[in-house]
């Protein structure tokens, strides 16, 4: 059976027979670095044209039709044209922080990526406090965005990172005590652990209700938190233009909006690790062939197919739900979802501490 | 109770966001829906809806006879002056005089395709075309005359 995990084993082998250790490291964080950033280009171009054409066949029209076949070079096009446009900064702007501002949302992005397992033993960094990092890492964007809102010299922008600060705060109350529920039940916080956990079933089934409206409010609040419509009011493009990226443009805007998609293929990821399984093939009970015949299929399809399925979801909220008002978008969260994840805590401890879950 | 309707609330806020997402989740699945036509490629077979609006247009019947009377009511009801109407006088045979129009004079590119002219006419001898392939290189190209030359009023409408 075809995996990742062996040609990994391999390189590292070859690495470490034909070079001095030290020499053999600096070749795989090469080796990492180039396919992060692979895997963030492919990532931007695939995500791109999946939102258009998802929101071209839910608004009844056709989508990208006219670059390369069925329009599949449309994002390609687009990027060309974005590296082709001038980086503005404006005048009164501060320069520094301006240019400094995407580079940060970027990185937070990437740094992001490194304990996700995109399949059995493919992981760049394998630690034991996995969550703990990713929560922490993902808040850190918020400073680039207020960062950036401040740098423009421009009401729309400031108004646009103030709000998104108090979302992005606030939201992440919910996530991080929908992702304590199922810590609960694994008691591990590696995220490999966590798939681990999942071999006999996905947490999503195994948890029972509180599982299942854990996941309902991680879904909301991290489309909340990646300020996703109808959560997208620090972009809030009929009253504030653009929000925080107003007056930007060319490769640094470029940069905005892939930190965007990387964010909801990373909170994606972490959903499908905790909720779905991540790389774990689907298993039913005790039917031996149709257990054996999911774990043909490689594992990497497995978590990529579980996280687009998650971005699908999150695109389909975008293009059907209005966007909220400032107040409704606090009252959800702090009157609503908030008191539930917590109650909902209480529960899952009790079910685990019990041990009622499967 | 509070508890109560705070649970009302929640039931009912997922329940509607679940039938927008059935509605959308509905034409995602459904691409027979799709209402975009490839407009270059499928010139021929366009399939425009009933209502378009193109631009205003006099319709003659085979003698060559149309239905305005010169009344000016469409020049009346064009909020951003497309209609001019020139008006003549007819002599009849039993030597009265008519009025009648001369020239229908009709801007293309001032107009909205607000339809109110339609709407004004008393006897119905204008309507909206559905051509919209207006683009010429000559200004003076959209400045049209309606009535067809040498054409008349037809018997019976005044």
């Amino acid at each position: 059976m075809f995996s990742l995990e062996s040609i990994t084993t391999i390189v590292q082998n070859w690495l470490t027979k034909t070079f001095s250790p030290n020499l053999a490291l600096f070749f795989e964080f090469v080796i990492v670095g180039v396919l992060a950033i692979a895997l963030f280009a492919a990532l931007g171009l695939v995500l791109v044209l999946m939102e258009r054409k998802v929101a071209a066949w839910i608004q009844i029209r056709l989508g990208p039709n006219r670059v390369g076949p069925k329009g599949i070079l449309q994002s390609l096009a687009d990027t060309v044209k974005l590296i082709m446009k001038e980086g503005l900064t404006p005048d009164g702007s501060d320069k520094f922080l301006f240019n400094l501002a995407p580079f940060i949302v970027m990185m937070v992005a990437m740094l992001a990526l490194a304990p996700i397992g995109f399949s059995k033993g493919f992981h760049i960094w394998d630690i034991n406090i996995g969550v703990l990092y990713v929560s922490a890492i993902s808040s850190v964007s918020v400073i680039g965005i207020l960062m950036a809102g401040w740098a423009s010299n421009n009401k729309y922008s400031l108004l646009g990172a103030m709000r998104s600060g108090a979302q992005m705060v606030s939201y992440e109350l919910s996530v991080g005590l929908c992702i304590l529920s199922i810590i609960v039940l694994t008691g591990s916080l590696s995220l490999n652990d966590i798939v681990l956990s999942q071999q006999n079933g996905w947490w999503l089934f195994k948890g029972h209700i509180p599982a299942i409206i854990s996941f309902v409010i991680f879904i909301i609040a991290v489309t909340a938190e990646t300020n996703r419509a109808p959560f997208d009011l620090s972009e809030a493009e009929s009253e504030l233009t653009a929000g925080f990226h107003t007056e930007y443009s060319g490769m640094k805007f470029a940069l905005f909006f892939l930190a965007e998609y990387i964010n909801i293929f990373i909170v994606c990821a972490i959903g499908a690790t905790l909720f779905l399984g991540g790389w774990m093939p689907f298993h039913l009970g005790t039917w031996e062939g149709f257990n054996h015949i999911m774990d043909y299929i490689p594992s990497f399809i497995w978590f990529f197919g579980k996280t687009f399925f998650l971005i699908f979801v999150i695109m389909w909220f975008r293009w059907t739900f209005p966007r909220l008002r400032v107040d409704q978008l606090l009252n959800l969260e702090w009157k609503y979802l908030l008191p539930i994840s917590m109650v909902n805590l209480v529960i899952m401890t009790l079910v685990a501490i019990q041990g009622w879950h499967f | 109770m509070f508890i109560v309707d705070y649970i009302k609330d929640i039931y009912g806020a997922i329940r509607s966001l679940l039938v927008g997402m059935n509605r959308t989740g509905y034409y995602f699945t459904h691409h027979k829906e799709i209402i975009t036509q490839n407009y270059p490629e499928n010139r021929l077979e366009l399939n425009l809806p009933e209502r378009f609006r193109g631009e205003v247009v006099m319709t003659h019947d085979e003698n060559n006879e149309h239905a305005c009377t010169g009344c000016s009511a469409c020049e009346l009801a064009c909020p951003n002056g497309t209609i001019k109407i020139i008006n003549k006088f007819d002599i009849s045979p039993e030597g009265k005089k008519k009025k009648a129009i001369d020239t229908f004079v009709y801007h293309l590119e001032l107009c909205t395709m607000c339809n109110l002219c339609v709407d004004a006419c008393p006897t119905g001898a204008i309507k909206m075309a559905q051509t919209f392939e207006h683009s010429v290189y000559n200004r003076g190209l959209l400045t049209k005359q309606l009535n067809k030359p040498g054409s008349k009023l037809k018997a019976g409408v005044e």
